[in-house]
């Protein structure tokens, strides 16, 4: 005879909303005048360089899909400055530029690979899209949406085996959040209780799909209830409100308590990808956006308000600008891959026995 | 009459058993649902339950008697309105007596069908004798030497680790990861939930953080959940990244047909695989392929997709006790020399053309034959150099024939062998049709000896 549970399901868990709770109670970051500096010069690069990258696809110097990451960019900044770089890992989709900016990665290396030139981060073999950085470990970068969840899992798993006391934050957006392997990974992460912050970034759209017409559950910070995972909902347009998720959050997670989900609420102001003329949302929904709720805006703010210089901020933009501009151009004149680049990396071991594959330009004689 | 209580099988791919226990002595009544026995496979300990009710008269195998074939006739149970008189035959007394004397029994057709049980389990018919004997002689099963494989790794690097489905406490739902868990503990040894596409892909992040992970799959069926990961994930990483990140990830676990399991769960997958740049495809016959290549794989730095065949774990061969040797991947095998024709083949085909090559020795019909062991980088010269000397290639492979690995290894043959071709290639492989249930029709549709023998007497000149 089975007999429902004595206790209350939630008896066994502190409470689902705890980390929420403990969040509500004070949700901003006390970001000392330097770190808030720091944010807005982050921010502003992330902004710029997209901008810049927009501009070289429209130029058609930059090919295939390219999403970008403005209005977003507070996410990133938010949680990965509260990250340790010695230990901790981070993966995301393909919406990736901004993450990696976030790391410190050096913006020409990043841009030559949008550009598909041999000094690219992945030697132009993989593009906006496919794009690591084992050094700063940031593994990626991937193009299937939602596979980078599961991925996540693994390096979190890794985390855990090696006892190093890192936690995996893995990123992805409400659109992967209906992927079934999401659910599985958030399953194992649980019964497991691997060191991963979920984190995601609810644009709004999953490509041109609003989250009203694909999800039955819209609140996503509530979707890892099912797994006693717990949730928090940010305001993802806030880089203080981020970052103080993000310090509630590790140390949870830290602690050996196993995965958070959190939500971070935010808005991007471009189309899905380049190609994408977003017919489906309006342009007052869109401004509205920019002109309110605008991160790097409502950082300058409190940068003014905290007697920070105009000056010193135009100082800032124009040495970014210069910054971004040097990317460009490094990824416009750098040389493409040699043609031997098409054989290599494809597998790492020799394996002596086999005859090499005949490449297709021998082929076709 | 009493009714014949006879050896059950207790998995599609059993063939013999042990028969451990018996729970009820001689006399003893018997009700529907009591343990009668206990039998061990290679795999596990099962209980034998009665159907019928009535008295257990006889027990015509004892406990302990072990390689009992399936179908013996292993007890005599009376049914309870039948009267005393008893009409059944000797029981196997001794299995040395038995062993040694096949004959004497009651009932030779039946009761010492398990008499030829002393015999450490024998290599497969197909064996051919001699070719795989070594110093030591000790024979091992597949499933063996893929655990010792896999524990003799797990012992030398601590970053190696097992995840599947019922890979720890249950053993192994094929009984390969048999006794890990107790040796490694938990951390090593993970039980994952049935949840496929997010356990390969647990695995392959793994990978990427520097661990070498081992994922089973419990089929390769069960993989098309998780083919992204394989594909998307693993296969294309290091490229991807520039050569940055690597993904030394080995996905592991039986493909291709079992047994009377029908089409969902009878498929061969190595042209999948093989056809994607960045996986190591590799597909054993014997144990000592089976072991030095899961080695090999488990110390690769790259992604290996590690075909084994259920119909292959219980099948013993010779291997040298000290055998920790590591076989080269990309490196194809001849295990039977031959200058009329080459058989080229993976997997349990090897079996079929081994036993196909006996038959055609038999008509003066010398047959090579060509074990791949590597679907992936394919070991073109190896193919090329027995063409070379043969003249002819057949292609045998467990699979379907459409965009086969045999339709590769024949466009190899076109392309590059052109001038040594004195008669089309040709290619044995299953039906073009899922795999069908009946047992009649399962066997119609793959392959076997003969089909491989008939395809040779065509292209072989008299």
């Amino acid at each position: 005879m089975s007999k429902p549970h004595d206790s209350a399901p939630d008896a066994q868990v502190p409470s689902l909303r705890s980390l929420q709770d403990q969040f509500a109670s004070n949700t901003r970051y006390p970001a000392s005048a330097d770190e808030k500096l720091a944010f807005y010069r982050q921010m502003l690069l992330i902004r710029r360089f997209e901008e810049k990258a927009g501009q070289l696809y429209g130029l058609g110097l930059i090919g295939g899909f390219c999403h970008l990451y403005i209005g977003q960019e507070a996410v990133a900044i938010g949680l990965q400055s509260a990250l340790n770089p010695e230990v901790d890992s981070v993966i995301t989709g393909y919406r990736d530029h901004g993450h990696m900016l976030a790391y410190g990665i050096d913006p020409k290396i990043i841009m030559a690979e949008l550009t598909g030139r041999h000094s690219g981060i992945s030697r132009g073999k993989g593009g906006s899209m496919h794009m690591f950085s084992t050094a700063h470990k940031f593994y990626g970068g991937h193009g299937i949406v939602g596979a980078q969840v599961a991925l996540g899992g693994g390096l979190a798993l890794a985390h855990q085996y090696n006892e190093d006391g890192g936690l995996c934050l893995a990123y992805f957006g409400d659109g992967a959040a209906n992927q079934g392997q999401v659910y599985e990974t958030f399953n194992m992460a649980a019964l497991w209780k691997l060191p991963i912050v979920f984190v995601v970034e609810n644009n709004r759209y999953a490509m041109g799909t609003a989250v009203e017409r694909s999800s039955a559950e819209t609140e996503f910070h509530r979707r890892g209830a099912a797994f006693r995972i717990p949730g928090m909902h940010v305001d993802g347009m806030d880089v203080l409100q981020v970052r103080q998720a993000a310090e509630v959050a590790f140390a949870y997670v830290r602690d050996g308590n196993g995965p958070v989900l959190m939500e971070c609420s935010t808005y991007r102001y471009r189309g899905h990808s380049m190609s994408d003329p977003a017919k489906y949302r309006t342009r007052e929904e869109v401004q509205e956006f920019k002109e309110q709720r605008d991160p790097i805006e409502a950082i300058k703010r409190l940068l003014v308000e905290d007697g920070t210089a105009e000056d010193d901020l135009r100082a800032i933009d124009k040495e970014i600008r210069a910054i971004v501009a040097a990317a460009a151009d490094f990824a416009e004149t750098s040389p493409e891959p040699e043609p031997e680049e098409l054989y290599t990396d494809v597998l790492v071991d020799s394996y002596s026995g086999s005859a090499p594959a005949i490449p297709a330009a021998e082929h076709a004689r | 009459m009493p009714v014949e209580l006879k050896m059950p099988a207790l998995s599609p791919t059993m063939e013999e058993g042990t028969l451990a226990r018996w729970l009820k002595r001689e006399g003893d009544s018997v009700a529907p649902g009591d343990i009668l026995a206990e039998i061990e496979t290679d795999k596990a300990t099962m209980e034998f339950e009665a159907v019928d009710e009535g008295v257990l008269e006889r027990i015509a195998v004892l406990e302990g008697t072990e390689n009992v074939k399936v179908g013996t006739v292993i007890a005599f149970l009376r049914g309870a309105d039948e009267g005393e008189a008893s009409s059944t035959p000797s029981p196997v007394r001794e299995e040395a007596a038995a062993a040694s004397d096949g004959g004497a029994s009651g009932d030779p057709e039946k009761s010492t069908a398990d008499a030829a049980t002393l015999v450490p389990a024998p290599a497969h018919a197909s064996h051919p004798a001699g070719s795989h004997r070594t110093a030591s002689g000790r024979t091992v099963t597949v499933r063996e030497a893929l655990r010792d494989a896999m524990a003799e790794e797990m012992r030398r690097d601590p970053r190696v680790f097992v995840m599947g489905e019922e890979v720890a406490q249950y053993q192994g739902a094929y009984k390969v990861t048999q006794g890990l868990l107790d040796e490694f503990g938990k951390k090593r040894v993970i039980d994952t939930p049935i949840t496929e596409y997010g356990f390969a892909g647990i695995g392959t992040g793994a990978a990427m953080a520097g661990l070498r992970p081992i994922v089973e799959f419990m089929t390769f069926n069960f993989a098309m959940q998780a083919i992204d990961h394989i594909v998307n994930s693993a296969a294309k990483t290091n490229y991807m990244s520039g050569g940055q990140m690597r993904c030394p990830v080995v996905f592991r676990g039986p493909n291709g047909a079992a047994s009377r399991v029908a089409a969902q769960h009878s498929q061969n997958f190595a042209p999948w695989y093989a056809s994607v740049p960045g996986l190591v495809v590799i597909a054993p016959y014997d144990a000592a392929d089976a072991k030095g290549l899961l080695k090999a794989a488990i110390r690769s730095e790259d992604p290996v997709v590690f075909l084994e065949n259920e119909l292959l774990y219980g099948r013993s061969f010779a291997l040298d006790e000290d055998e920790e040797q590591v076989l080269p991947i990309g490196k194809a095998k001849i295990v039977r020399e031959g200058r009329d024709v080459t058989l080229v083949s993976y997997s349990i085909g090897v079996g079929f053309a081994l036993e196909a090559a006996e038959t055609l020795a038999a008509e003066g019909i010398e047959a090579e034959v060509l074990d791949l062991r590597t679907i992936r980088p394919l070991d073109r010269q190896a193919i090329l150099d027995s063409l070379a000397r043969t003249n002819r290639l057949i292609v045998a492979e467990e699979g379907w024939p459409t965009c086969s690995v045999a339709s590769e290894v024949m466009a190899l043959c076109m392309e590059e062998g052109f001038d040594d071709l004195d008669a089309p290639v040709l290619r044995v492989c299953n039906e073009d049709v899922p795999l069908p249930y009946a047992a009649n029709l399962e066997q119609l549709a793959l392959i076997n000896a003969d089909k491989i023998v008939a395809a040779a007497r065509r292209i072989c000149p008299k």
